[in-house]
């Protein structure tokens, strides 16, 4: 092969090599996909069941019981509220009225975690939960813990 | 006083960047002399000065000076002296000054060491470097001065996060800017190369050694990290694909395909435009990295800050480095032509092949990190993009990739033999598949990921071993012969088949801690058991007590296995008052063979507490192996071939004789 060929031909192995790497990402992210919901959206456009998302609002005060390993409590904008039931240890910074995001299904109006989320600063408030706060309209600026 | 020290020193060290970023590449284009020595001086300079403002802070931290803002969020008069050290870079603005030091740092390193560099190619490197520096310096001083004062002073500051108060974390950042640093000084011979519109062998022969002390640093860094997440954050797992932890995999990866693709421009002369271009691309993912992790723009962990303004700033630095870089290099690249070809099927074609693959797997990081934002920025959808995108995105790379990794050192450059290469590789595959169908009859769960897995492993451990038993010429020739080849082996040679096995070691850690692994989560009274693999826990229950600056409740196992005593595990859940904050000190009883690991929660109301209990089979391997891999790469930099300025030709002879 000439040079030019040569540098042709690796030119296009390694957009050969990009396009299956950017194909299998495609199809993998389609399937593994996980949306974001606030409880207000979840009562309006309720996820199809057995459908993975992510619950984030805050734990509402005075909603959490423990039977055993298993967890209840509330996830809440403020507006309307869904009902959570979680097996396992929660997160060191779980409280009530702080951040959280969970992810797992819907199962009968109350949401089944596979795992809660709440990140590691006393005074993070996690993005996607602030966000839903101003969707549902009680957010203020700065109130952040 | 101290403090208005290290931040007029940091201003100077701007002014110096900005000539050295300016008067040295016009004296390059000029020929003159004169102007090009400046850069060496200028960086020194620029050395001194940055590490007198990282005196200035370290000095702020030590004596508690609570009139700096930076000292008073985030010290503590009673922490520990090691925290006082570390907490200088725990934080947003001191950790940028700690890159700022090591990109000064390793400018000087250029500075110091280049004299049998050509003066234009090393002013030219100088300049480039002032550049990231520039923008480094103005992004302190603009948006994030460490040494902002406060009056009045509290009485005492607000003390550093916990979970940060430990020196498998207090070292991980340090080691993690080494790395992504140390790829600055490629992409700067990049940037100089291009400028001059040459490549040589004798510039590899400058930015492999960076680069391998570069990736060397990145791999620690990881290692630590992911180690620190192990132990620390109490979930037993070692990497989540969170954004942060990708945004340091991204270079990492690039980097090592950049290593890579480097051998080949200082053998065979050919890539050059290619490496040149993975050089560019591997800093801009290591910006890219520090912009994610310190714009705020993904929740994270490690995002310190959400400041609009830093955001907006290392955005912009990002665009001109990478849009600038790229151009550059659209521009000039046809100037680098390659001195040799080589087949498809040849050393050199195992290191495209490398390439390909970690560059393909580079970019499926990168667009499973970056989609959610793109998907919020587009259409305000909120999604994210957890483990299960990344095993089933990345496996397609990789399984070819570990196989690539047996036949590549055994191909001869510039044309290989594949029917030979596979009869010397006859055993490896021997084992593997040996491994593999073991493996497959054995496992009660499992059995064809493991099989295949395991067989991979096995092939990546075996193949390493048989590349070194070939160069020595083992069982072939006289054992004296093997013995004087083993003599005179060279070191880059022994680095090589090290990290290669480091692979191997890792893959087998995940594979069998990911396979075999045993999850047990309950509520536990005390006088209860519970099996977790081959082993039995009892709890006795859990007490609480009073720490140093903690509250703990602390649970107490009793581990058995066939009813013989194996360890007694006391995990506890820790409550610091300042900052108030929880943290988990999981049990872990590390061995070679496995782990068992285990967490103690919060009590239930009726007696009993949550409780989390594993058994990880090989886990410790993960970072064993990363050591391995780091150690080879340490080990190669050691070799007096890579040696700047160690005369070459002299070990050409031994390198012929080696098969190399």
């Amino acid at each position: 092969m000439r040079p030019k060929h040569r540098r042709l031909s690796l030119i296009l192995s390694a957009l050969l090599a990009l396009g299956a790497a950017v194909a299998v990402s495609l199809t993998a992210l389609r399937d593994n996909l996980v949306f974001f919901f606030g409880p207000t959206e979840v009562l309006a456009k309720p996820p199809a069941a057995e459908k993975r998302f992510r619950l984030g609002g805050l734990v509402e005060e005075g909603s959490v019981q423990r039977q055993g390993a298993e967890i209840r409590f509330r996830v809440t904008d403020t507006v309307n509220a869904i009902p959570v039931v979680y097996r396992g240890i929660l997160p060191d910074l779980f409280r009530e009225k702080q951040g959280v995001v969970a992810e797992g299904h819907l199962r009968e109006g109350v949401f089944v975690a596979a795992s809660v989320l709440a990140k590691h600063d006393e005074t993070y408030m996690p993005r996607e939960v602030a966000d839903a706060l101003k969707k549902a309209g009680h957010w203020k600026e700065g109130g952040g813990s | 006083m101290i403090a208005e020290l290290g931040h007029f020193a940091l201003i100077l060290a701007l002014g110096v960047a900005l000539a050295q970023a300016s008067l040295p590449l016009w004296g390059a284009a000029r020929g003159d002399r004169g102007l090009m020595a400046f850069a060496g001086s200028a960086a020194l300079t620029q050395f001194l000065l940055v590490a007198l403002a990282y005196g200035a802070l370290t000095q702020a931290f030590l004596g508690s000076d609570f009139s700096v803002i930076n000292v008073a969020t985030n010290s503590h008069s009673q922490k520990p002296l090691l925290y006082k050290i570390t907490g200088v870079w725990g934080n947003h603005e001191g950790s940028l000054l700690l890159w700022a030091l090591i990109l000064a740092l390793f400018g000087a390193g250029v500075a110091a060491f280049g004299a049998n560099l050509p003066p234009s190619l090393k002013a030219r490197v100088l300049a480039v470097q002032a550049m990231i520096a520039l923008g480094f310096l103005a992004f302190i001083l603009f948006t994030s001065n460490p040494f902002q004062r406060i009056d009045p002073p509290p009485a005492d500051g607000n003390g550093l996060n916990p979970l940060l108060q430990d020196p498998g974390l207090a070292f991980h950042p340090p080691f993690l800017y080494l790395g992504y640093v140390g790829f600055s000084i490629a992409f700067a011979f990049a940037i100089a190369a291009l400028i001059e519109g040459r490549v040589d062998p004798a510039w590899a022969r400058w930015v492999r050694p960076w680069t391998l002390a570069a990736w060397s640093f990145l791999t620690v860094g990881i290692a630590l990290g992911s180690w620190w997440a192990y132990y620390e954050l109490g979930w037993g797992g070692y990497w989540f694909w969170d954004p942060v932890e990708n945004a340091s995999l991204m270079p990492w990866l690039a980097g090592t395909a950049l290593l890579h693709s480097a051998t080949v421009v200082e053998k065979r002369e050919a890539l050059k435009a290619w490496t040149v271009l993975l050089a560019i691309l591997t800093f801009s993912l290591s910006l890219l990295g520090t912009f994610l992790v310190r714009s705020g723009v993904l929740t994270s962990v490690h995002a310190f800050a959400t400041d609009p303004a830093r955001g907006l700033f290392i955005l912009a630095f990002l665009a001109v480095t990478v849009g600038g870089s790229l151009a550059l290099f659209a521009a000039r690249a046809e100037a680098l032509v390659a001195r040799s070809w080589f087949a498809a099927l040849s050393r050199e074609g195992a290191l495209v092949l490398n390439n390909l693959l970690l560059g393909a797997m580079a970019a499926t990081v990168l667009l499973g990190t970056l989609y959610p934002l793109f998907l919020d920025a587009l259409t305000g959808d909120k999604v994210s993009v957890g483990p299960p995108f990344f095993h089933a995105a990345l496996a397609p790379s990789f399984l070819p990739l570990a196989i690539a990794l047996g036949f590549g050192p055994l191909l001869a450059w510039k044309r290989g033999d594949l029917p030979a290469v596979t009869r010397r590789l006859g055993v490896a595959l021997g084992v593997a598949l040996a491994v593999a169908l073991i493996t497959l009859a054995l496992a009660d769960r499992h059995a064809a990921l493991g099989a295949i897995g395991l067989g991979l492993v096995a092939w990546a451990l075996t193949t390493p071993l048989v590349e070194l038993a070939e160069r020595l010429r083992l069982f072939r020739a006289p054992l004296a012969e093997s013995w004087a080849r083993l003599r005179i082996l060279p070191r880059a040679a022994w680095g090589m088949s090290l990290a290669h096995f480091g692979v191997g070691l890792m893959a087998m850690g995940v594979v069998a801690s990911e396979a075999w692994q045993t999850e047990r989560i309950q509520a536990l009274r005390p006088g209860d058991a519970v099996a977790v693999g081959p082993y039995k826990f009892d709890f006795k229950g859990a007490r609480e007590l009073d720490g140093p600056n903690y509250l703990a409740l602390r649970g107490h196992f009793e581990v058995t296995r066939d009813g013989r005593p194996v360890a007694v595990m006391e995990p506890e859940t820790r409550r610091y008052p300042v900052p108030p904050m929880t943290t988990t000190e999981a049990a872990i009883r590390p061995r070679l063979t496995e782990d068992l690991y285990a967490v103690v929660g919060e009590p239930d109301g009726e007696g009993g507490f949550a409780t989390r209990l594993y058994h990880k089979p090989l886990v410790s391997w993960i970072w064993l192996g990363a050591l391995v891999m780091a150690t080879g790469g340490a080990l190669s930099l050691s070799d007096r071939r890579h040696r700047v300025g160690a005369p070459v030709r002299a070990r050409r002879a031994a390198q012929a004789a080696t098969g190399d």
